[in-house]
């Protein structure tokens, strides 16, 4: 087991080996008796049959003693349960919203919002090229937070139950679609830390990975200004006009990360499972009901709705992608701006 | 099937010809036979689909099957052992022995004796039939969590529903069946504590049977309106709450876990006492334990679900409550210990078998205790350690404690010694089959690999090929088992009526094989 | 002296007494869910805000004061905008506070949401009373309307002093498919259908 980097996590790594070593001692104990019996009280070295077959003293003693013990385990683990539900105020607070198959980050009070998706490549998962350092464990959009700071984690879901769990901070807290859970950590050194969605949640529930960024007080700031500087780019690109082979190229990067798992890479879909694009009706049809569905999901199923996991740019990138892809060729080309406006729309 | 029906024919009151005598069969040998082949059947075939998974799972990456039906694999593996193979062989079991070692002539309703093994495989082949439906077989998981096993559950979850209902329904009678004969049944004599261990256990699993199989008839039945009928038991958009749903389940699914053992614990305290050629130590203490830990069962199902986000005192209680439950269960480990001091031992196959699951059953313990441990729990739920701890309590300790009776109570079904080295060859295989297999998962569950995910990250890898070849020899391994039986059932050297060296208990005063009917007039217990 | 039963009486009766525990046991297993609402009243587990309606505690106490905070969220394939105005207020015990949360229907149909609040830490759901809330009601919106969705709270003075900050999360669902939405569908007017009946 991870040792871990927080104070919570290193008490339950203490714990944990506390308990792991009493369970050891007693082990020696029983399975010593027992051997040694089986050694020598067997028929083959002559041994004779006793006739005792009860011991009130003896039998008191065996329900006291484990009782005892149990009392010594309870104590430490009774006050690192306490110390984890330290309820005073945090210095930043996150909302963590899990999505099939995807975590949401948002940080409380500072309009910083991202969506964390896996980056590991079909060709490694499908053992078509070697496996990188961090297999299943890398994100394109790892949280960062600072060092030394209360960080509070206000998990929820919006489909099924998830879990989040960062091991290295002994944090484990499932994410209930409806409800909201609180969690909380305070990282004292900086570095990377990896996790993994830990409740079954449909068919890639393997493939949910977390990473933690923790960075200095300093860097971290420097991080949110960029951020919130990106958003400002984002928001100004949207406005211009973006060339059609920069969208298709931008749009098959973005249907890789967003789109693949269920649609595939071919756009062929899973049949009974996951619709087609390549040739479907909506990919070839009225471009409205198109954008429509892309931005509002589709109510009753997996589509979810991507207004707000994706920027204006990417959406019409991956729109104009999925309408020339595969012989899909219409020629439409998706302008950013007109996804800007429906997405301002509903903001005014 | 054949020679035994053959031995038997010489009886008078012999069983029907052909395969009517199995389907109308109300004679509880015969139920007792039949629900063991069925649970065999069953368990070779959730062994096979184990090993797919572990066949995924032996190297990272996607080589053999698709996330999608490595989570359909998973459910129906769990599913398929704990209610087509664990179950159905403890009832099994219970059909043979119960009656003649309460001095019965047979069990006290043996018409629904009938109905309630022949419900089972029709249940079993509904729920197998989901595999090639659209959509595919239940993907949920065997705890069925809601909402992915209600609004994201694909459309065979119907039909998986309706099997669970068909199981419970057979539980039930099968439970009630039991009850009454232990209850009314007994031989003049017999009273509560002359009963051998393995029917004082029974009778306490039979109740949590009563208690709790309809409470999960009543969770799958909310599933079904939630889905069907537009209910919001588990739906938080009309007002109910999916955490309910695991209140509920685990309300059901922790004295379930003790049904898989109690009679385990029975069938050990059976055999020991015979194979150390001394009485059971401590044999009231052990009635008493096997009954607080039936009474503890039902307080402390909140222990599967330490991380939904319960208040401080709620993770107390249920913790205090969980860590209560080592005391009884460590008086029974003592007390078999105890047994085996100062006896005179030998070790044929069954008390192999028995003092593995002794061994093994201790160390799916400690790792039980260290699970409730709310704290550490956080770092344990849900990964490969989880795994480890249940797969220790019912591989090595329920299946192990069937394999043990099998081989005790086999000369005594067929009027044959089994071969003696075969089975300890089979015996040596399945332990370190078993081992190799699920004690790397401690490791790995303790480095951080979650459950029920179809491929990991890089350094989970070694322990997970040492874990899929264990898996492998111990799956092989059954074979022989397989092997054994049918040669024990066809011929060997003939069997005493005692079989053992002067074991205790009613069974061994009749012939062996055991006739059609036995104690058609009850015997006297002094 | 009783008359001696025979062993298939006394095995009738007892068939009877177990079914009927079986049956007893299966009621029980629904009468958990009333009893878990109750328990979560108690306990306030899981953040489940019950109780509801003008009957707030009176008294404010000026010497604390409580952050809440705001928190939206869309549960899947729900497309409307949906946002806290204010996504924190700062109030003292037993004030009773105005706040509000702002939908946007951008699809071209008309739909109806349903919000489901839920409290962290849990401990505070039952000190959290809402006098009302858009929560009690199913909330129709017309294609493209906008509509600012109220609520009045106020937090008892009792809260225990440990806890200094509340955080109050709405999850939207989309229930247009539900039969409980049929009305509000046909109602032309996209007016709220009450506001401070206490129908939850």
């Amino acid at each position: 087991m991870p040792r871990g980097v927080t104070e919570i996590s290193q008490s339950v790594f203490d714990l944990h080996m506390i308990i792991f070593w009493i369970c050891v001692a007693i082990g020696v104990v029983v399975f010593g008796v027992m051997f040694w019996s089986i050694f020598h009280h067997r028929q083959s070295r002559g041994a004779q049959a006793h006739h005792f077959h009860e011991n009130t003293l003896v039998e008191i003693i065996w329900t006291l003693v484990p009782f005892a013990i149990l009392i010594a385990m309870a104590i430490p683990a009774t006050a690192t349960l306490v110390k984890m539900y330290d309820p005073s105020d945090a210095d930043i607070d996150i909302q963590v919203t899990g999505y099939q198959w995807k975590w949401r980050y948002q940080y409380l009070g500072e309009d910083v919002d991202f969506f964390s998706n896996t980056t590991t490549p079909k060709e490694q998962i499908n053992n078509e090229s070697e496996k990188g350092e961090n297999y299943l464990l890398e994100v394109d959009n790892p949280l960062v937070i600072p060092a030394g700071k209360k960080i509070r984690f206000l998990i929820t879901s919006v489909d099924v139950i998830h879990s989040w769990w960062v091991p290295a901070f002994a944090v484990k807290k499932d994410a209930i679609p409806g409800f909201i859970n609180e969690s909380w950590t305070n990282v004292p050194e900086p570095g990377i830390y990896r996790g993994q969605c830990t409740e079954l949640c449909g068919t890639y529930h393997g493939f949910m990975p977390i990473v933690v960024d923790v960075r200095p007080q300093a860097e971290y700031e420097l991080w949110l200004a960029e951020m919130k500087n990106i958003k400002a780019q984002e928001i100004a690109s949207a406005k211009q006009s973006i060339s059609m082979e920069e969208l298709m190229s931008k749009g098959e990067a973005v249907y890789k990360t967003a789109c693949a798992a269920c649609h595939q890479i071919n756009g062929e879909g899973i049949p009974n499972v996951f619709p087609a694009i390549k040739g479907s009706s909506i990919a070839t049809g009225d471009i409205s009901q198109h954008i429509d569905i892309v931005l509002n999901g589709k109510a009753g199923s997996a589509m979810q709705a991507f207004r707000e996991q994706l920027s204006a740019v990417d959406l019409a990138a991956v729109i104009t992608y999925e309408r020339n892809a595969w012989g899909n060729d219409s020629g439409d080309k998706v302008e950013p701006a007109a996804i800007d406006e429906l997405k301002m729309a509903a903001k005014q | 099937m054949n020679t035994m029906a053959k031995v038997e024919h010489t009886e008078h009151h012999g069983p029907a010809a052909g395969l009517t005598r199995w389907l109308y069969t109300t004679n509880h040998k015969d139920i007792g036979t039949l629900y063991l082949w069925f649970s065999f059947a069953m368990f070779l075939t959730g062994g096979c689909m184990a090993l797919m998974i572990r066949a995924e799972l032996f190297q990272p990456g996607l080589q053999l099957i698709q996330p999608e039906f490595f989570n359909q694999m998973t459910t129906m593996h769990g599913l398929i052992m704990v209610f087509g193979a664990v179950m159905p062989a403890f009832v099994g079991l219970a059909n043979w022995m119960l009656p003649m070692m309460v001095g019965a002539p047979d069990m006290a309703l043996p018409r629904m004796n009938n109905w309630s093994f022949w419900i089972l495989p029709f249940a079993f082949a509904m729920m197998l039939s989901t595999l090639f439906m659209e959509g595919g077989a239940p993907n949920f998981g065997w705890t069925f969590y809601a909402p992915l096993s209600t609004t994201y559950a694909p459309p065979s979850v119907t039909y998986f529903i309706f099997a669970v209902h068909m199981m419970g329904i057979s539980s039930i009678m099968g439970a009630i069946n039991i009850i009454a004969t232990i209850l009314n049944m007994r031989a003049p004599g017999m009273t509560m504590m002359k009963l051998p261990l393995f029917v004082w256990t029974w009778l306490i699993t039979a109740f949590l049977l009563i208690a709790v199989m309809p409470v999960l008839a009543g969770v799958v039945t909310m599933m079904l309106m939630d889905i069907h009928f537009g209910t919001s038991f588990f739906n938080a958009a009309g007002g109910g709450d999916p955490v309910l749903f695991q209140h509920i389940f685990w309300f059901f699914g922790h004295p379930e876990v003790y049904i898989m053992i109690l009679p385990a614990f029975g069938i050990v305290s059976e055999i020991i006492p015979t194979f150390a050629r001394k009485r059971l130590f401590g044999y009231s203490s052990m009635v008493y334990a096997t009954s607080s830990i039936a009474f503890l069962s039902f307080i402390v199902w909140v222990h599967h679900m330490f991380t939904v986000g319960l208040p401080l005192m709620g993770e107390l209680f249920f913790m205090y409550a969980t860590m209560l439950i080592a005391v009884p269960t460590g008086v029974k480990v003592f007390n078999w210990v105890a047994t085996m001091f100062r006896g005179s031992m030998t070790f044929e196959t069954p008390m192999l078998f028995a003092i593995a699951f002794v061994v093994l059953f201790t160390i799916g313990g400690f790792s039980g205790l260290m699970l409730a441990i709310a704290p550490a729990d956080f770092q344990y739920h849900d990964t490969y350690f989880v795994v480890a701890h249940f797969h220790y309590v019912l591989v090595p300790g329920a299946v192990f404690a069937i394999m043990a009776g099998v081989y005790y109570w086999l000369p005594k079904w067929t009027g044959h010694y089994y071969p003696e080295t075969m089975g300890k060859v089979h015996f040596w295989c399945s332990f370190i089959g078993v081992n190799l297999t699920f004690f790397p998962m401690h490791f790995i569950g303790l480095a951080g690999m979650p459950r029920r995910i179809p491929d990991y990250a890089l350094q989970f890898a070694d322990f997970n090929m040492v874990a899929s070849i264990g898996a492998f020899i111990f799956g092989f391994s059954q074979l022989i088992f397989l092997v054994l039986i049918i040669k024990t059932i066809r011929g060997g050297s003939p069997a005493t009526s005692e079989v053992w060296d002067e074991p205790h208990g009613l069974e061994w005063t009749i012939p062996s094989p055991a006739p059609y009917h036995t104690f058609s007039t009850p015997p006297e217990v002094k | 002296m009783k008359p001696v039963k025979s062993a298939q009486q006394k095995n009738r009766s007892m068939v009877r007494t177990l079914i009927l525990s079986c049956v007893l046991m299966f009621g029980f297993g629904f009468a958990l869910v009333p009893l878990y609402d109750v328990f979560c009243r108690i306990t306030g587990l899981n953040g489940k805000v019950l109780n509801t309606g003008p009957n707030a505690p009176t008294g404010s106490d000026k010497n604390r004061t409580i952050r809440v905070q705001m928190i939206a969220v869309n549960n899947e394939s729900m497309p409307w905008e949906f946002r806290a105005l204010s996504p924190m207020v700062t109030v003292y015990p037993g004030e009773s506070k105005q706040a509000a949360y702002l939908a946007h229907n951008p699809t071209s149909e008309k739909m109806v949401a349903q919000a489901i609040p839920s409290v962290s830490p849990s401990e505070a759901a039952q000190y959290l009373h809402k006098v009302n809330c858009f929560c009690f009601d199913r909330q129709p919106l017309d294609s493209l309307e906008t509509r600012e969705m109220p609520l009045l709270f106020v937090i008892d003075p009792e809260l225990p002093t440990y806890i200094s900050t509340i955080t109050l999360s709405y999850t939207l669902f989309d229930i247009t498919s539900t039969k409980a939405a049929e009305s509000d569908l046909l109602s032309k007017s996209a007016q709220p259908n009450s506001t401070g009946r206490n129908t939850l």
